[in-house]
């Protein structure tokens, strides 16, 4: 297999990290599990910065964003599948 | 079967891995003359900070903490210590002499600046002769304490230089070393995971009082927006980091997948439990954190960064481990252990877990950290409320 652009830790997570630099939109990724190294692919919307994350579904307001199978927050604005999430659409649930 | 290292055993039977002779302020204002002394003397270090004046309470005893615990630490051969008055001085120098290792007091009132560095000077100077001449025997690796803490974070960390510090844990921990990690506010959003790691009832009680007091005494008595637009910091969001939450559960693999914490500390406090692991409550600001363990008597530390957190402390090697490849390409002069292979698929964890210990071995015996090489001496006292 060639090396992965996206990594997702959990089969339960909405989002992935791009671990690649200078990933263009368009790009169809490579994308690995890391729970079981089990890999799918996905196009990529957005030019995305490595360590940046990309939607694995898409996604409504309010909806719950997973990662490492956990709540890592909630769902400000709409996001379409393959497209950048970050703090432009996603906010913690604390404080 | 545990690995050996050559390093120093001392009076107390601990193990260090540096030999330091430390010039020690126990106030601000005492800062100028153990500079004078660290400059004369060649082979010493002082240990500037800026803090000892009018501190009470508990905040005092934490500053007593911190300056004994520096002084104990096995990494420091001996200690001159350098105060405004005699009182306190003295406090601190019979908190270091029940390590048993030389340590002498010296105040300045009455005598002056230049009268109080000639007398320094001179003990300092017979110090250096004499940890000069300590030889580094062989010691095992299960003798070491080594604290963990992250910087810089950002999401390559929680994939692969965090959980390379959690296979560490996960292997070293059953062969006899103590371990530590802290960071009180960045294991908000993984509290409930910190918790269900406690090895027993009393520590995760322990552990949730101290979270819960800085969820009630900093964040919702001083808050602004999300953590006063600290958490995460700008580096983490550069970085891609969006949460705390998310940050909260790459800082937790640092502890691994199956090590639990014996204890929760309070900051800069000894373990008392016995090997292990353990929690203590610290800043997640970097500087503030090493030192806190440091005191607390761990001899090295092992610091994952995403975006490249530079942080070394001045008497305890700090070892940075990075998975970012761009981190790697940048900065690659601050990187001890690269781990970048893991994001490629060409690296396991576990095998990124045995480079990390190759290089803790490496430095036990005496290799330079690239923060020692670069001259990165962050001491950093952590200071509870305003002085009287």
């Amino acid at each position: 297999m060639s090396i992965p652009h996206l990594l997702v830790h959990d089969h339960k997570d909405n989002v992935g990290v791009v671990v690649v630099e200078e990933l263009k939109a368009g790009t169809n990724m490579t994308c690995v599990v890391t729970h079981d190294d089990s890999d799918f692919e996905l196009e990529s919307r957005h030019d995305v910065p490595i360590g940046h994350k990309v939607a694995l579904a898409d996604l409504d307001v309010g909806d719950t964003i997973f990662k490492y199978g956990e709540d890592i927050g909630k769902v400000v604005a709409p996001i379409k599948k393959g497209e950048h999430v970050h703090v432009h659409n996603v906010k913690t649930k604390r404080w | 079967m545990s690995q050996k290292i050559m390093a120093y055993r001392r009076e107390n039977g601990r193990v260090g891995v540096r030999n330091h002779v430390v010039i020690l302020p126990l106030d601000d204002i005492s800062n100028a003359a153990c500079e004078s002394v660290a400059n004369n003397i060649k082979g010493t270090m002082a240990l500037p900070h800026a803090y000892g004046r009018l501190q009470f309470g508990e905040d005092l005893d934490l500053h007593f903490r911190t300056m004994i615990g520096t002084g104990s630490n096995p990494n420091v051969a001996a200690v001159v210590v350098i105060g405004i008055e005699p009182e306190w001085t003295k406090v601190v120098v019979d908190g270091i002499a029940e390590t048993g290792k030389p340590v002498t007091g010296l105040s300045i009132e009455q005598n002056g600046d230049i009268a109080t560095v000639a007398a320094a000077s001179r003990v300092a100077k017979e110090y250096v002769h004499w940890a000069t001449e300590l030889m580094r025997e062989e010691c095992d690796v299960s003798d070491l304490w080594i604290s963990t803490k992250c910087g810089e974070s950002d999401t390559t960390t929680g994939l692969s230089s965090c959980p390379t510090v959690g296979n560490m844990y996960d292997k070293l921990l059953p062969e006899g070393i103590y371990g530590c990690f802290g960071e009180t506010s960045e294991i908000t959003g993984a509290e409930h995971l910190c918790e269900a790691r406690a090895a027993n009832p009393e520590a995760a009680a322990k552990f949730k009082t101290i979270w819960q007091a800085y969820q009630d005494d900093v964040i919702d008595a001083h808050k602004t927006s999300d953590l006063s637009d600290s958490q995460p910091t700008k580096g983490n969001i550069l970085g891609g980091l969006t949460t705390i939450e998310e940050k909260a559960l790459g800082n937790l693999e640092k502890i691994g997948r199956t090590s639990t914490y014996v204890d929760a500390l309070g900051p800069a406090e000894e373990p008392k439990k016995g090997k292990g692991l353990y929690f203590m409550d610290t800043s997640s600001a970097a500087a503030e954190c090493v030192t806190l363990m440091a005191a607390a008597g761990y001899v090295m530390h092992t610091f994952p960064t995403g975006q490249g957190n530079v942080i070394g402390n001045p008497i305890v090697p700090v070892i940075k481990i990075t998975g970012n490849p761009r981190t790697v390409r940048t900065m690659s002069e601050h990187v001890d252990v690269d781990v970048s292979g893991i994001l490629r698929r060409e690296m396991t964890i576990s095998q990124a877990g045995d480079s990390l210990i190759e290089m803790i071995v490496r430095t036990a015996n005496g290799r330079h950290t690239a923060a020692e090489a670069l001259g990165h001496r962050e001491f950093v006292m952590t200071k509870l409320y305003r002085s009287a």
